[in-house]
């Protein structure tokens, strides 16, 4: 019997972005489909604008037993366009990884940056942050963006999480995660095996 | 029905604490303990847990507060972690010989200096001695179970102690996690009022915690001795009835996968949960003789009977502590269980590991490191007498 693991998710962001809360949020849909997860900060003081990260594990039917934060990730998600200059966001990223970014650029020009290493997701979070919520806070948005480029949840499972996350403020936040999931363009490197 | 839900652990833990029907809650905040206390300064703010919250000055104005508070008849909670708890210390001492049933949560963290607030457990192994009930968890499900378990267990009148809930800050205390939070009337069912038989009354005035001359000190800690050792008792008989209720069961030392397992590895906390996947993937690939895991739950007072039943049939006993006990033959559980089984005349070989300091992960792959070169010092030896594991020279 081979061990299927769970699928890890990393999140880049920058103090105040709202990375946890996306981990957060993803995770507890994930357990209302029955699944098994656990999200978590890398811990520490937290400091308003330094680069953070914050991690997600799912796993379709066994406890996620492991504790250590992810290393070799299924999929990165990328807040904050500047990051890519100053955190190496592909560390570990697996061969067949998934990076869903946060960018005005299209998969094609991030591409020659970044290399042809793995599939692509972009989306331009900020402007859909800053014309739906009126701030450029983008961890919701980026949900939206994360749930087309690989389907770890159920667009429905998150309703329930964002609006006990964000009460009043939920409907525009979900409008948001939505805009980015029909908005974001995906670049499978090619058919796998 | 109970419900099943994806929540921070220590949320979860301060939820439960509430519908345990605590009567005082004094604390100082403290990182990685802080979501705890605020969670139920909350609670008691918007109305939803009728309980007086005591924001103290400092740890040592906690404990003293809770204390009182006992002493009276309250049901008592508070956290703290690192610092904190070393700010308590003295107070410690004096809740348990007291016999004052206050359960605490520690968000095991770190000590200074440098300044760390991340997880180990040097906070955790400098309240060794203090006489309290000390209970380790490994996941948020253990924390919300344990933390029940621990006002039943401190308030029987068979024990009259005060318990910790020991959980690892942040790889505990700050993750999203499944779980199972109990109805309010299974709680009610399985947590009865609390009887304190001693209480502070000024109609009937009592002095607690009295001056003792050598006439009569050494009896005094003779008998605290004799009620923490006879509270596994207990503590055992709670774990069963909270099993027969809710349907998960605890113990002393935990084991997995040890049926055929001549090597065993020993982890107290959040990273025996790692240490697991470790021993399935290295079952799964078969390059190596069969590995199990025990784990450490109840640290105070010592399962010695239950640790040597444990490890009767081990050639090899890897232990991995997450704190030094500087200048000394070992990490303190490591020394501790080189001790319970030096009069045993089978012993496995031990090796002693110290990691996981300041918040380090041990990684799957790492918890395979540690056996394989642990097997290898067992067999072949080792210049020292414990290994620093992922120490940079």
């Amino acid at each position: 019997m081979e061990l299927k693991e769970p699928i890890a998710i990393r999140i880049h962001g920058r103090g105040g972005q709202g990375a946890v809360t996306l981990a957060e949020v993803v995770a507890q849909a994930a357990i209302s489909e029955g699944k098994y997860a656990q999200a978590f900060p890398s811990f520490g003081p937290e400091r308003r604008g330094a680069p953070v990260q914050a991690y997600i594990r799912i796993d379709d039917d066994k406890p996620i037993r492991n504790r250590a934060g992810v290393v070799f990730p299924d999929i990165v998600v990328v807040l904050d366009p500047g990051l890519l200059n100053i955190v190496n966001v592909t560390a570990g990223l697996k061969e067949d990884g998934m990076l869903v970014i946060n960018t005005r650029q299209t998969p094609d020009k991030i591409e020659i940056k970044l290399g042809e290493k793995q599939n692509l997701a972009a989306i331009d979070a900020t402007s859909i942050a800053r014309e739906t919520l009126g701030v450029p806070i983008v961890n919701t948005t980026m949900i939206g963006a994360l749930v087309k480029a690989r389907n770890v949840v159920k667009i429905e499972s998150l309703l329930e999480p964002l609006n006990k996350r964000f009460g009043r403020l939920a409907e525009k936040n979900i409008s948001a995660m939505k805009k980015a999931y029909e908005n974001t363009l995906v670049k499978e490197k090619k058919a796998i095996g | 029905m109970s419900k099943r839900v994806g929540i921070e652990v220590s949320i979860a833990l301060a939820d439960v604490v509430g519908m345990a029907n605590t009567d005082v809650v004094a604390a100082y905040p403290i990182t990685p303990q802080t979501h705890i206390v605020e969670r139920l300064a909350e609670l008691v703010a918007d109305g939803e847990l009728d309980a007086e919250y005591i924001p103290v000055e400092s740890e040592h104005s906690a404990m003293s507060a809770c204390m009182g508070s006992a002493a009276a008849g309250a049901r008592t909670f508070t956290a703290t972690a690192g610092q904190g708890l070393e700010l308590m210390h003295e107070c410690l001492y004096v809740a348990s010989a007291m016999r004052l049933p206050i359960v605490m949560a520690v968000t095991n963290r770190a000590l200074s200096a440098p300044i760390s607030v991340w997880g180990d457990h040097s906070d955790v192994m400098a309240c060794r001695d203090t006489g309290w009930i000390q209970i380790f968890t490994e996941n948020g499900q253990e924390v919300v179970d344990i933390a029940l378990c621990a006002f039943r267990i401190a308030e029987d009148k068979n024990v009259l102690l005060p318990a910790m809930v020991h959980l690892d800050g942040f790889h505990l205390s700050h993750v999203i996690e499944p779980i199972i939070m109990p109805e309010q009337n299974q709680v009610d069912d399985f947590l009865p009022p609390n009887k304190y038989p001693f209480l502070l009354d000024p109609a009937r005035p009592v002095a607690m915690g009295d001056f003792a001359p050598p006439a009569i000190y050494t009896e005094m800690k003779w008998a605290q001795e004799v009620n923490l050792q006879k509270s596994k008792e207990t503590i055992l008989k709670t774990w069963k009835e909270f099993a027969d209720i809710f349907g998960r069961e605890y113990k002393p030392v935990e084991s997995y996968r040890c049926e055929d397992a001549k090597v065993l590895l020993m982890t107290m906390g959040s990273y025996s949960e790692t240490a697991m996947t470790t021993i399935d993937k290295m079952r799964e690939k078969g390059d190596c003789e069969n590995v199990g895991l025990l784990r450490l739950r109840l640290w105070r007072p010592f399962p010695t009977d239950e640790l040597r039943e444990a490890v009767k049939n081990a050639d090899v006993l890897i232990i991995l502590d997450r704190a030094l006990s500087f200048g000394a033959a070992g990490g303190p559980v490591g020394m501790e269980i080189k001790s319970a089984l030096y009069n045993v005349t089978n012993k496995p070989k031990i090796v002693n590991y110290v990691g996981g300091l300041g918040g380090r992960d041990i990684t799957v792959a790492e918890f395979e490191e540690i056996i394989k070169k642990g097997i290898d010092i067992a067999r072949n030896g080792s210049e020292n007498e414990f290994e620093i594991f992922g120490v940079r020279e």
